[in-house]
Order: structure tokens, then C-alpha cells, then sequence
């Protein structure tokens, strides 16, 4: 059984239907790459898992499934025992998430008090451990700080150490480093690679980086407008991405290790925007799309099988692709 | 050689903070030639807006010199300043935040061209009109307002602004870091085409090294206000020397999975505080006791190559 599988979810704001028929599944201990644009629905889908939807959103269909207990069915006395003992979720911007006024020991001792019966010094002692685990060092001191006090890189440590406290199964980590610098990217990033092996978590690693997703992810789901169009395990999406929107956004990156200067050579250009897919019928990707058919403008195209692990919305390249 | 449009000598910015001096911009100098792109990368806070600012005398500078064109502009007030603010323009990351909500498109293009007193009417509408193009905008962007355009026609929009008013030299901060990959493509290939066309030179400010790599002629590597290595595009990586530009290149995340990268290099973030030393040793892998003691300045490591480590 998955540990968590998201089946059919769609997410409606009034006018506006922000997750379409979303279905994925995370294995234990795997790492799931979430890749889209902004806009495409990454935050409202994980923020779905964690029924933490703004109050103006509407689940209109889905079931997310959590070792099999269907999350949207539980209580919010039960959604408090799955959030932080279960499945945790990290966001972009720590300080929007860490209260301004109180020590970080604070912080985290609330969190491991507020699942665990602990004694305020085993809190704090379990707290230093944490701290430690986050690799932050002089924990013993750090522990008293702000976190005004703190970089952003050591802020977003304090919120992996907040997460992991109580041992979840699953930690959602939304963006973790856009607000950071490359340096310090590869360390979070690292830290939470880490963790994850030792704790034996899974990952929902949410990002637009297909870079991060290249070196930290072993499987992805790349996100259009709401949808999935593309699933598949990293080496074989990386050797050959399938959806033509997977081909542009790859083609569009610069890469780091190609040896392309502006001098030689033009970028490839993915035309128009997100915005182009308003009002369309069918692909939410045809009005972008260099491949796209009369057909593709009918019915939005579902996720097809291509290999074993591997499913495309776009039965225009899935054809070419079977054809050789 | 040709004189450069752009010369900058030993400048220093100052920020107070507080009771204490914030040294943002520590003594730079770099050149920027005619129809020559100049790269600025480094860490966020490590100086690069500052540099880009003080340079347009948007901000001002304790020390040093800024030579536009042969003329010494450092200290010129408004009115002998007025024409050379004309001709330096500036695109930001955020174009939506440095634009009026209430103003259309033409009032904001409008009111640039009156500013500088760049022609009588019909000739500033057909300028508008003609830029408005230039840069991939529809025709009836003019009379529209801000909020009406997605990120990436927002950014034409700023560039529009910089533009219609001829400039010779632009600074480009972060112009892309804001934008989805999808649409940063477009407005790259539109700064190249429109730096070609019009025989432009920029100075392009990002901390992105791939972006970098990519859009610029001549690279300077930024750290805590100082420019610790410089060199042309292929020299750089072909050849870094400089331990921070190492470690830049290695934590940038390799589009190709089989390519697994080793630890991150450096440890740490930029901080503030200025030993006697090196600025890097605190997290510099080569470090020895001689950069804790000693500042490193910027050498001569070859054929236009400059690099501020004791052993690079
Ligand atoms: N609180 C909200 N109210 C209305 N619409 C929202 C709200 N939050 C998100 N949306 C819409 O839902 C869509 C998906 O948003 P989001 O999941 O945040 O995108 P991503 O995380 O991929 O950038 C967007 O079109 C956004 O405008
Ligand atoms: N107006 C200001 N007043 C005081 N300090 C500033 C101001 N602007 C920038 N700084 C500080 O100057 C340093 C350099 O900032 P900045 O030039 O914005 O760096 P970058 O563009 O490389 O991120 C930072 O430490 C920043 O906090
Ligand atoms: S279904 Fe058609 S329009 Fe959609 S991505 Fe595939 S080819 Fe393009
Ligand atoms: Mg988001
Ligand atoms: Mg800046």
C-alpha cells in the first residue's frame, strides 16, 4: 500500500478551478517531486494532504488516502494528531510560519508538548537533539534565539526540526529553498535528503526547479494548469521528457553544465503564457503547444500509460512515441 | 583600446545602520565597454542592487569615481546630470512594484519621455507606439493599466520604460528571478535581440550563475561588497580560481541526474562581519592562516583575469 494516495482531487475557488482530477501516489521513504509554474496548483494540492485549504476553497471531488485512512473523512481532532505526527509540512518563507515573539525552543518544545505527554526539560533537552539533528550548531544556545536572530538558511532548519519532531511518515516541503540562495539550497536540501533516510520519511518536494528535482527527487509529477501531464521516474523523464511542456520547460532552462552563451545560440522559448490556457476545452497546454492537433482542442487529455511508472497526458506524443 | 561607456573606479557605498556603517559597496572598479553585456553575480545581500544603484546615482557614493562616456559624473548635480540619467536606464526584478496601478501604460511611458523633454507630442506617441512593439507588446498595451498583464509582460513593460528613452547603458537587476522558467526564455532572447538592434550595453545583475554563464560577455563574482574574481564568460568557467566562484558553480543543481554532485562545498551563509582577512575565510575550503591575517587583493591570474585569493 502507498503511503499516501491522492485520487481524483480537484479544488475549486469561486470562478476558478484550481486542482483538476489530480491522482498521485508517494511511496514510503521516496522522495516525489511536485513541478509546475507558479499558479499551476502545487501549494493548494499540498496544502489539500494537510486540510489546510483557505476558506473559500471547495474540495469538489477526491479522496486523499494517508496508509489507507482517507484524510478528507477525518475529524479536525483527528487532522490535529495527522498534522506533525504523521505528515508535516514546510513553506517557502519560515517567517511566516514562526512566531516572531517566541524562542525558537519555544516553538519546537510546543510542538513535541503538543503530541507528546513530556515534562518542559525533556521538551528542551529533545529540542537541543533536534537542533543538533538540523545540524544548527551551538544548539544548546542557539535554542533561546528569535527568529529575527537567525539566517534564512538556519531558519529553514528550525522548520525541518519543527517538522520532523514527531517522526512523520510523510513531510511536504513547498518551495524549501526558492527564498534562498543556491549555497544554501544545496545545504537544506541536503539536510532534508538526509533526514529523510534516517528517519525513513517520504518527500513531497514541491519546486519549479528542474535542477533540484534532477539531483534530489526520484520520481516526478510535472503540473499544467492544474493538471498532471507527465509522471515518470528521473532518469527516464531527464533522458527523455515526453509532454511538450516537459520539453519546454527542460529546453528553456539554461543549463549550468551546457556550454551555451547568447552569442551562439537562442534560447528555446515555450510561446505565450499560463494565462493563454484560459477558456480552452480541451489540453489546457494547446494554446502553447508546438504540437498541437485539432483533436487536442476537444477533450482535455487524460494521463496514459506509456511504460511501466510512466504516464503522459498527450496522446499526440505518446502516438509519435509508440511510431518510433 | 576603445574608451569604455562605463568606467568605475574604487567606489565605496555606505549605508548607516543604526549607530553603525554598513560597507554595501567596498571599493569596486570594473569597466563596461560599448555593446558589451558585464555580469554581476554573487550571494543576495552581498552588494549587487547597490552597485547597480549607486552607478545610476540612484544612490550615493562615499567614494571613487563613475566615468559615463568620459565625463566624470560622480559628483554633477541635477541639471548637468539630467542627460546622462537619460542615457543610463534600469530594469528591475519587480516591474509591477516600481509602477503606478492608476497610471496606463502610456501615462507611465509618457511621463519618462516628458521627464527627460524628449520631443512634442506627436513625436513622443510615435516613439511609444514604436517601443511598445519593439518589445512584444500588443498595440493596445498603452492604454491599458498594470494589473491587466501577466509577469512576463509586466517585465516588457519595464523594459519599455528603460528603453524609450534611448539609453546607451542599462542595468538589469534580477530581471528574470521573478518570472517562470517558461517565460524567462522570452524576455532573455528579447534583451539579446533588443541589445543587438539598438547597440545597447548592460550591466546584468543576477545571482542566478546558469542565467549568467548565458547572457553575459564578462563576468564579476561579488562577495560582501567586494569583486573577488573577474573574467571573461568562457575564462570564468573554463577556469574559475576563486574558491567562492568554485563553490557557486558546484551548488548549482546539474539538470542531468547521473551527474551526482559530492557535498556542498561551502558551509555557512554571507555574513557581515569584516575581519582583518580574507572576507571568505570563514568559509573558504582552502583557507589557511594567512587568510585569516591577511586581505587578499585583486591580482592578475592571466589574460584578463583577476582573481582576490592568496592561492588562486
Ligand atoms: N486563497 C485563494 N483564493 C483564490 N484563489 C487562490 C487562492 N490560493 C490559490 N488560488 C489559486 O489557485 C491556483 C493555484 O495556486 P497555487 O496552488 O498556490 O499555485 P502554485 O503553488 O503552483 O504556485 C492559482 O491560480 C491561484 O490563483
Ligand atoms: N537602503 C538601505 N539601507 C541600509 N542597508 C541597506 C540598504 N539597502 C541595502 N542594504 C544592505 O546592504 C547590503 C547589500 O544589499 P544589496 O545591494 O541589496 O545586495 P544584493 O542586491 O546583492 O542582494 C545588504 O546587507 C543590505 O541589507
Ligand atoms: S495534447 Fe496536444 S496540445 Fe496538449 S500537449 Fe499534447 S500535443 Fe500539445
Ligand atoms: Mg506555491
Ligand atoms: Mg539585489
Amino acid at each position: 500500500m502507498s503511503l499516501l494516495a491522492v485520487e481524483n482531487l480537484s479544488v475549486a475557488f469561486p470562478g476558478h478551478v484550481a486542482v483538476r482530477e489530480v491522482s498521485f501516489a508517494i511511496e514510503p521513504g521516496e522522495t516525489l517531486a511536485l513541478v509546475g509554474e507558479s499558479g499551476c496548483g502545487k501549494s493548494v494540492t499540498a496544502f489539500s494532504v494537510m486540510r489546510l485549504l483557505p476558506s473559500n476553497a471547495r474540495v469538489v471531488s477526491g479522496r486523499i488516502l494517508l496508509d489507507g485512512a482517507d484524510l478528507m473523512a477525518a475529524s479536525p481532532a483527528e487532522m490535529r494528531e495527522v498534522r506533525g505526527k504523521k505528515v508535516s509540512l514546510i513553506q517557502q518563507e519560515p517567517m511566516t510560519s514562526l512566531n516572531p515573539v517566541l524562542s525558537i525552543g519555544a516553538q519546537i518544545g510546543e510542538v513535541i508538548r503538543r503530541h507528546e505527554k513530556v515534562s518542559r526539560r525533556a521538551a528542551r533537552a529533545r529540542c537541543i537533539e533536534l537542533l543538533d539533528l538540523v545540524s544548527i550548531p551551538d544548539a544548546h544556545r542557539r535554542i533561546d534565539d528569535y527568529p529575527h536572530n537567525l539566517s534564512g538558511g538556519m531558519r529553514q532548519r528550525v522548520m525541518i526540526a519543527m517538522a520532523v519532531a514527531c517522526g512523520p511518515k510523510l513531510l511536504i516541503a513547498d518551495e524549501p529553498t526558492t527564498a534562498l540562495d543556491v549555497t544554501t539550497q544545496a545545504q537544506v536540501l541536503d539536510l532534508l535528503d538526509d533526514l529523510r533516510r534516517r528517519l525513513s520519511m517520504a518527500v513531497l518536494l514541491i519546486t519549479h526547479d528542474l535542477g533540484v528535482v534532477a539531483q534530489w527527487a526520484d520520481r516526478i509529477n510535472v503540473m499544467y494548469a492544474g493538471r498532471i501531464v507527465e509522471q515518470a521516474a528521473i532518469r527516464p523523464f531527464f533522458a527523455r521528457p515526453m509532454h511538450p511542456y516537459s520539453r519546454g520547460l527542460l529546453g528553456a532552462r539554461v543549463d549550468v553544465d551546457a556550454d551555451e552563451h547568447y552569442s551562439a545560440s537562442r534560447l528555446s522559448e515555450i510561446p505565450g503564457s499560463v494565462g493563454s490556457a484560459a477558456g480552452e476545452a480541451g489540453c489546457p497546454f494547446a494554446p502553447r503547444c508546438p504540437m498541437v492537433e485539432t483533436a487536442c482542442r476537444a477533450v482535455p487529455p487524460t494521463l496514459l500509460a506509456f511504460e511501466a511508472e510512466r504516464h503522459v497526458a498527450c496522446p499526440v506524443t505518446l502516438e509519435a512515441a509508440r511510431d518510433g | 583600446m576603445a574608451e569604455p561607456l562605463l568606467s568605475v573606479r574604487d567606489l565605496h557605498t555606505r549605508y548607516a545602520v543604526g549607530k553603525q556603517v554598513l560597507r554595501a559597496v567596498d571599493g569596486v572598479s570594473f569597466e563596461v565597454g560599448r555593446g558589451e553585456t558585464v555580469g554581476l553575480v554573487g550571494e543576495s545581500g552581498c552588494g549587487k542592487s547597490t552597485l547597480g544603484k549607486t552607478v545610476l546615482r540612484l544612490v550615493p557614493s562615499a567614494e571613487g569615481a563613475i566615468v559615463l562616456d568620459g565625463a566624470d559624473i560622480t559628483r554633477l548635480g541635477d541639471s548637468a546630470m539630467a542627460e546622462h540619467r537619460r542615457r543610463m536606464q534600469m530594469i528591475f526584478q519587480d516591474p509591477f512594484g516600481s509602477l503606478n496601478p492608476r497610471q496606463t501604460i502610456r501615462t507611465v511611458l509618457d511621463t519618462a519621455l516628458k521627464v527627460h523633454r524628449q520631443g512634442n507630442r506627436a513625436e513622443r506617441e510615435r516613439r511609444m507606439a514604436e517601443i511598445v512593439e519593439r518589445v512584444g507588446l500588443p498595440a493596445d498595451a498603452l492604454d491599458r493599466y498594470p494589473h491587466e498583464f501577466s509577469g512576463g509582460q509586466r517585465q516588457r513593460i519595464g523594459i519599455a520604460r528603460a528603453l524609450v528613452l534611448r539609453p546607451a547603458l542599462i542595468v538589469c537587476d534580477e530581471p528574470v528571478s521573478a518570472l517562470d522558467v517558461s517565460i524567462q526564455a522570452q524576455i532573455l532572447n528579447l534583451l539579446v535581440d533588443l541589445k543587438r538592434d539598438l547597440g545597447l550595453s548592460y550591466l546584468f545583475i543576477s545571482h542566478d550563475l546558469s542565467v549568467v554563464r548565458y547572457f553575459a560577455d564578462r563576468v564579476l563574482v561579488m562577495y560582501l561588497g567586494r569583486i573577488v574574481e573577474s573574467a571573461s564568460h568562457a575564462t570564468l568557467w573554463r577556469d574559475p580560481r576563486h574558491p567562492y566562484t568554485k563553490a557557486l558553480f558546484a551548488a548549482v543543481p546539474s539538470t542531468d541526474p547521473t551527474h551526482k554532485r559530492g557535498a556542498p562545498p561551502i558551509k555557512g551563509e554571507l555574513t557581515t562581519d569584516l575581519s582583518s582577512g580574507c572576507r571568505f575565510y570563514s568559509r573558504c575550503p582552502a583557507a589557511t592562516d594567512r587568510c585569516r591575517s591577511e586581505e587578499p587583493l585583486l591580482r592578475s591570474v592571466g589574460e584578463g583575469h583577476h582573481a582576490a585569493c592568496h592561492f588562486a
